[in-house]
């Protein structure tokens, strides 16, 4: 038999076996009442929850693409300070993270697709809901129950049918929210871990180090350098005052003071 | 005659439509016995596609049920077992 026909009748099946079970079909009405506001809650609940998901997935991207712009910045870096194999690594790891992102693109655009389909079915199952209230209302008050049978038969069956197919629809949403959950759990955890922070380069991992050991190292260099170039005119001073200083010519002079009296004194003895 | 396309919602099909998506739905129905994955995503998108450009929308207040209903557009061969073998799986 067709395909299309087997599901109608499953689908009508149900809903006939929920209203067998009220021995008075206009107490079924209130009973199906609860349960389609029930389900009102739940698919508004599962239009929230792949909200959640897809925000999350948003800000890991947003985190990894942050973290591919510092490894850019890396690479130049080391370039910069001639080091073509920090630079070489620093884009591998680059790559790395791309396809990460591009992977959660994908999840993130079907998290967006199924919360629009989740939104469009919450909209409806209200709006029938709505419908469903106003019809139980008059069902009540203007029909007997053996009356109410058809008219309730009538109500009841397009509702039945939103609230199977909402159904099926809030649980493949789970199930791909769950699916990408763990992912997105997976990642976050690298996130913590360090791990991911490592291979781009937050600030504590080996690329950094390694440019910042550089950078270090030329800083002393050049600190050391510009010491030196003020310490050597005053090196240079101080040198031609040791060499050529007021003292020692003094000295021949003095000894020649000392000497003369004594040159005097011999003379004159 | 009203088509529900699961998860999309109801379409109301004049009847002069309902012998081509007849032919249609044999195809699916043929997949579906033969277990071929591909040949039942292609029938199935266009059974669809067929309901949806024949049909106009049901407004989403009308509580009218579906006289014929359709596995959502992206289901597997096994969704739609489980969804004809197992009724258990509708929640009611």
């Amino acid at each position: 038999m067709s395909i299309m026909k087997r599901m109608g009748m499953i689908f009508r099946a149900k809903a006939n076996k929920a209203l067998d079970r009220a021995e008075d079909p206009r107490e079924t009405l209130d009973y199906s009442y609860q349960r389609q506001i029930e389900m009102l809650t739940k698919v508004r609940r599962g239009v929230a929850d792949v909200a959640t998901s897809r925000k999350r997935v948003e800000l890991q991207i947003s985190q990894l693409q942050a973290q591919m712009a510092k490894l850019t910045q890396q690479a130049e870096q080391a370039l910069t300070q001639k080091r073509e194999d920090l630079a070489r690594e620093a884009l591998t790891r680059k790559s790395g993270l791309q396809s990460q992102i591009t992977d959660l693109q994908t999840q993130h655009d079907q998290l967006q697709g199924e919360e629009e389909k989740l939104t469009v079915a919450s909209k409806r199952l209200e709006a029938k809901v709505e419908a469903f209230r106003t019809r139980k209302e008059t069902i009540k008050a203007t029909y007997t129950a053996a009356q109410a049978q058809t008219q309730i038969n009538e109500a009841f069956s397009g509702i039945s049918e939103e609230m199977g197919d909402v159904g099926m629809a809030i649980q493949r949403a789970e199930d791909k929210t769950q699916q990408m959950q763990a992912r997105a759990g997976a990642i976050d955890e690298l996130l913590a871990s360090g791990a991911l922070e490592d291979a781009s380069g937050s600030g504590t991992d080996d690329i950094s180090r390694e440019l910042q050991a550089m950078s270090t190292q030329s800083d002393v260099e050049s600190e050391l350098a510009a010491l030196k170039a003020k310490a050597d005119p005053e090196l240079a001073s101080s040198q031609t005052s040791g060499e050529l200083g007021a003292a020692q010519p003094a000295e021949p002079a003095a000894d020649a003071a000392e000497h003369a009296p004594q040159a005097e004194g011999e003379a004159q003895s | 005659m009203i088509i529900r396309i699961m998860g999309e919602g109801q379409f109301d099909v004049p009847d002069d439509a309902v012998a081509t998506l007849n032919e249609l739905d044999s195809s699916v129905e043929r997949a579906v016995e033969a277990g071929d994955e591909a040949a039942f995503r292609g029938a199935l998108a266009s059974l669809i596609e067929g309901v949806r450009s024949a049909g106009a929308p049901v407004p989403a207040d009308s509580l009218s049920g579906s006289e014929l209903i359709l596995p959502h557009e992206e289901s597997t061969l096994d969704e739609v077992r489980a969804l004809l073998d197992d009724d258990g799986l509708i929640p009611g």
